[in-house]
């Protein structure tokens, strides 16, 4: 029975038995009543060598077709540094667990504290906690927070402009933790003042969600947006793009009490969708109302610098049904891989980043609306590095010809509308020839061999 | 290796005019950032770090020998199932054709990955016993939510929307009231009895058309088996309740007992427990639910379901109208389904069936092993983990915690302490599969070493750690002092 995983030799087994009193492993199931015990065959393949699974993989790999990405919508194809994987697969990090013995977790412990003040230095907040799933559930946590703290007021108000991947979690919690979601209208790809002050007008909100950038890619004025919140004694969530934090006006400089997002930007690779690393920042007054895990400095018995989970009385394992949260873990080694990519990048590089994507993106966009088959979907708004344009071509048919040409086009938002992605990891080489393929499609050559070709 | 605890942050390493990364030229410098109304853009930079390449090599290399995982060593922290994970796990988690996949590609491009999904769903509805999988739960608080999701919505369908109340047991992990709570429902107390186990008598009163289910790890909390499942799911059904089951004790299952051969309607896994993805210091993990068959249309959106045609098998993602909703922005954690699913190939139908006797195996051993000087509170066979209430000498005035530090000198992690509630001194062990008997003899011969010392030298134990790159923390200063980011001033 000898195999990889599996330690025991028949000396063992005997010898180990025979210390618990029994004479085979069938004995130790003698608790358990036999007609629950499963007999049958399972419906698995059988064991395969490594060089199988890496053969089983390799084969399943090439029925994906690898695409040149100009989508986001809240999943971006960033550069990631290769020292990155590098510390990633240090195995003190990778196979440890939660830190609850922090003397011999201190590795773990130190790198969160860094994320921490990372974030808060990008979300221009002064408090973070250790990170959270994605940007999704991060934006439904702060969605129960402000309920929390609002007491008896449940109701929360969410901008149309949040990107619909956003909302539809947001939905989901609300309708079982009873908050009442209701939107803010857009208007012209903006969040209408008039619909917020008229809806927190109507009294019970106890938070307001908006996005920067919003889901058109377009980067909001919320001048005021925190007062007229503060005025309900509403909190004003802000749900915002980690890597745009670089250069756009930060959620604390617009008032915000929490900021929330999804830290993927941050150089963590697409991985169709997952892992990536929810974050969430608030202020000092708010930190005990913060769902998650939160490590703080202390010092130990010799007086040396050190850190601790810290402010768990919030959490489930203490108060069970009262706790701030039912989540019992963080992102931890996302949380990790962003901490290295800002160590690496620093402030320099995080501006250049963006600064490629802005070029590019407007680039791109000056491109198509002089070709006279795309026109800005909203054409005096500000954006980054991601926009939103219409056109009288069938977008099926240019996705179509996009992917035959190892292009992902964007993302279709409307029948007429696409959401184009650029970020620095697009050279002109590429972008030069996505404009090829959305104003030229029927003439644009297929370079692909037919095993790669998408099946519709 | 470090010769003395590493202590520094990255931003005491920073100096002005370093950099740690390259990029290439920006080709179109006519479109400038500062075309941007400035109202939108932030006054200030963020403080982040200026070090070289080397220096964060050096600086993140430093700090990982400060940490302690499974493969530094034995790892027995109950209820947390830290088994080996495989490195072809992780090769394939990072596959350069999986990796650069984007959630919103067109239909066609992604058809590997999703097999992978299907294949992995299909794997744990089998070894569970249950109809269907969803993947998209990110870990196992997650899975709980989502599994009284469907719970909620599946009464609802009925038109049962009284429904509200969730029966868990005392001994549960503070998660499953936890997630009871988030989801909107009432959690209600069941006794446990002496053994460890559900009291039914107590249950009994409970069930009425008020309660929306019970939510049951088996083996429960202390390792122990409940015996009396199949009557404890019959009176819950018979209440029109559902059965919840908490996936987070399965591995001394895996291979001998089904979840949904023994009566459990809905229930989540831990893929980073049972199926050896890595903790990575807290994650991350996945959660996935699995539901028995008449659950299946109220999964959380999207769902990658089978569309097979006279020639071929094909995959593809759909949103369905009776579904709860959705609670992730795609499928789930994919990394940790690649890994997951590449340790279902290496393992396969027969090895698969190991898995569970030989973890508890493992914990009998050490239970066998130990249980003349530790207090034993529960006797008889365990499942994967069992629970000493403390040194059986209780004069010596060194608790739980103190062993638990003094292990660490010694180069274990601990256990879990002071969990379940049930006992003062609780300490919760649970070794794995993988332990070969040298280490799990190695643990033993610590831990008796460590009881001698008690007797005869307490203050060492007590003033444990003393080899560990930190010593004893204090917590009470770090929830005063709430310092939770660095000070760029001081």
């Amino acid at each position: 029975m000898a195999y990889k995983y599996f330690p025991h030799t028949q000396d063992d087994l005997d010898a180990m038995l025979g210390r618990c009193g029994m004479k085979s492993l069938d004995d130790l199931y003698q608790d358990i009543p036999d007609e629950l015990v499963f007999k049958r065959e399972y419906d698995l393949p059988d064991a395969m060598s490594e060089a199988e699974v890496r053969r089983y993989f390799n084969e399943l790999g090439r029925k994906n077709v690898q695409l040149t990405c100009f989508a986001g919508g809240g999943y971006y194809d960033h550069y990631s540094p290769s020292v990155i994987n590098h510390i990633l697969d240090r195995s003190e990090f990778l196979t440890s667990y939660t830190p609850y013995q922090a003397e011999i977790s201190q590795g773990t412990l130190q790198y969160i504290f860094e994320y921490q003040t990372m974030m808060a230095q990008l979300t221009g907040m002064e408090v973070s906690n250790a990170s959270m799933y994605d940007g999704t559930t991060a934006a439904a946590e702060a969605m129960m927070m402000a309920v929390a703290n609002a007491k008896k007021r449940n109701r929360v108000l969410v901008s149309e402009t949040v990107s619909p991947i956003v909302r539809r979690v947001l939905h989901t919690y609300a309708k079982f933790h009873g908050v009442e979601l209701d939107t803010i209208q857009e208007k012209d790809g903006v969040t209408s003042f008039d619909d917020l002050k008229n809806k927190l007008a109507e009294g019970n909100v106890a938070g307001v969600i908006v996005a920067s950038p919003n889901f058109y890619g377009i980067v909001e004025d919320y001048t005021g947006w925190a007062d007229a919140c503060h005025e309900a004694k509403a909190l004003l969530i802000m749900h915002c793009n980690a890597s745009a934090l670089g250069v756009l006006k930060t959620p604390g400089e617009w008032g915000a009490d929490v900021a929330v997002g999804d830290g993927q930007s941050l150089g963590i690779p697409l991985s169709y969708g997952g892992p990536g690393v929810g974050f969430l920042c608030t202020s000092k007054k708010l930190i005990r109302k913060m769902p998650g895990r939160i490590v703080g400095q202390t010092t130990d018995a010799a007086g040396q610098r050190a850190f601790v989970l810290t402010l768990q009385a919030r959490e489930q394992h203490i108060r069970r049904e009262k706790a701030t949260s039912n989540i019992c873990s963080n992102q931890s080694l996302m949380a990790l891989y962003v901490t290295v990519y800002l160590s690496l990048m620093g402030r320099k590089g995080l501006r250049e980043v963006n600064e490629m994507g802005y070029s590019g993106a407007h680039y791109l966009a000056k491109r198509l609306v002089e070709s006279g088959k795309f026109t800005l979907a909203y054409p005096d708004k500000p954006f980054l590095n991601e926009f939103a344009v219409k056109t009288d071509q069938d977008l099926d048919l240019l996705a179509t010809v996009g992917a035959l040409n190892d292009i992902n086009i964007g993302i279709r938002i409307a029948d007429d509308t696409l959401l184009i992605c650029v970020t620095e990891q697009r050279t002109p080489d590429e972008i030069d020839q996505l404009v090829e393929v959305l104003t030229n499609p029927l003439s644009t050559k297929c370079d692909c061999d037919d095993d790669n070709s998408p099946q519709e | 290796m470090n010769n003395q605890y590493y202590s520094k942050l990255i931003f005491e390493l920073s100096r002005e005019g370093r950099q740690g990364y390259s990029l290439p030229p920006n080709e179109f410098v006519n479109f400038k950032i500062e075309d941007l109304p400035r109202q939108l853009l932030r006054q200030e930079g963020p403080k982040l770090p200026e070090v070289d390449e080397l220096t964060v090599v050096r600086h993140y290399t430093n700090m990982s020998n400060n940490n302690f995982g499974v493969d530094t060593g034995f790892y027995p922290l109950g209820s947390c199932t830290m088994k080996y994970n495989p490195k072809i796990n992780e090769d394939m988690a990072v596959h350069p054709d999986f990796v650069g996949l984007h959630p919103f590609q067109p239909a066609g491009t992604v058809d590997g990955a999703l097999e992978v999904y299907y294949n992995l769903q299909h794997s744990l509805a089998e070894l569970s016993g249950m109809s269907e999988f969803t993947l998209n739960p990110y870990a196992g608080a997650h899975g709980e939510l989502t599994g009284l999701m469907v719970m909620r919505t599946y009464h609802e369908s009925r038109g049962e929307t009284q429904r509200r109340k969730v029966i868990v047991p005392d001994s549960a992990h503070g998660t499953n009231p936890a997630s009871a709570a988030v989801c909107g429902l009432e959690v209600v107390t069941v006794k446990s009895l002496a053994d460890g186990t559900v009291d039914v008598d107590d249950l009994r009163p409970l069930l009425d058309d008020t309660v929306a289910g019970m939510m049951m790890t088996n083996p429960n909390t202390l390792g122990i088996f409940e015996r009396k499942i199949a009557t404890i799911a019959a009176m819950v059904h018979e209440a029109g309740g559902l059965m919840y089951y908490d996936g987070a004790n399965l591995n001394p299952l895996l291979g001998r007992c089904r979840p949904g051969d023994l009566g459990f309607d809905i229930m989540h896994i831990n893929l980073h427990k049972t199926f050896s993805t890595p903790h990575g210091g807290g994650g991350p993990g996945s959660g996935p639910v699995g539901v028995r068959a008449g659950l299946e249309r109220f999964l959380p959106n999207p769902r990658v379901v089978k569309v097979s045609d006279d020639e071929t098998d094909g995959f593809m993602v759909q949103h369905g109208d009776d579904s709860l909703g959705y609670v992730s922005g795609h499928l789930g954690n994919f990394g940790v389904i690649m890994r997951a699913y590449a340790y279902i190939l290496s393992l396969g139908r027969e090895n698969v069936k190991q898995v569970g006797p030989l973890a508890t195996l493992n914990a009998n051993y050490v239970k066998e092993s130990l249980k003349d000087v530790f207090e034993l509170p529960i006797e008889g066979v365990c499942k994967h983990e069992f629970v000493f209430d403390g040194l059986k000498d209780k004069s010596t005035g060194v608790t739980t915690l103190d062993v638990a530090k003094r292990l660490l000198d010694y180069g274990f992690h601990a256990p879990t302490i002071y969990f379940p509630l049930l006992f003062h001194e609780a300490m919760m062990i649970e070794p794995t599969e993988n332990e070969s008997r040298e280490t799990l003899d190695a643990f033993i011969e610590v831990l008796r070493t460590i009881a001698r010392e008690a007797r005869e030298n307490p203050d060492m134990v007590k003033t444990a750690p003393h080899n560990t790159p930190v010593r004893r923390l204090d917590d009470t200063k770090a929830a005063l002092e709430q310092i939770v980011t660095y000070n760029f001033e001081a």
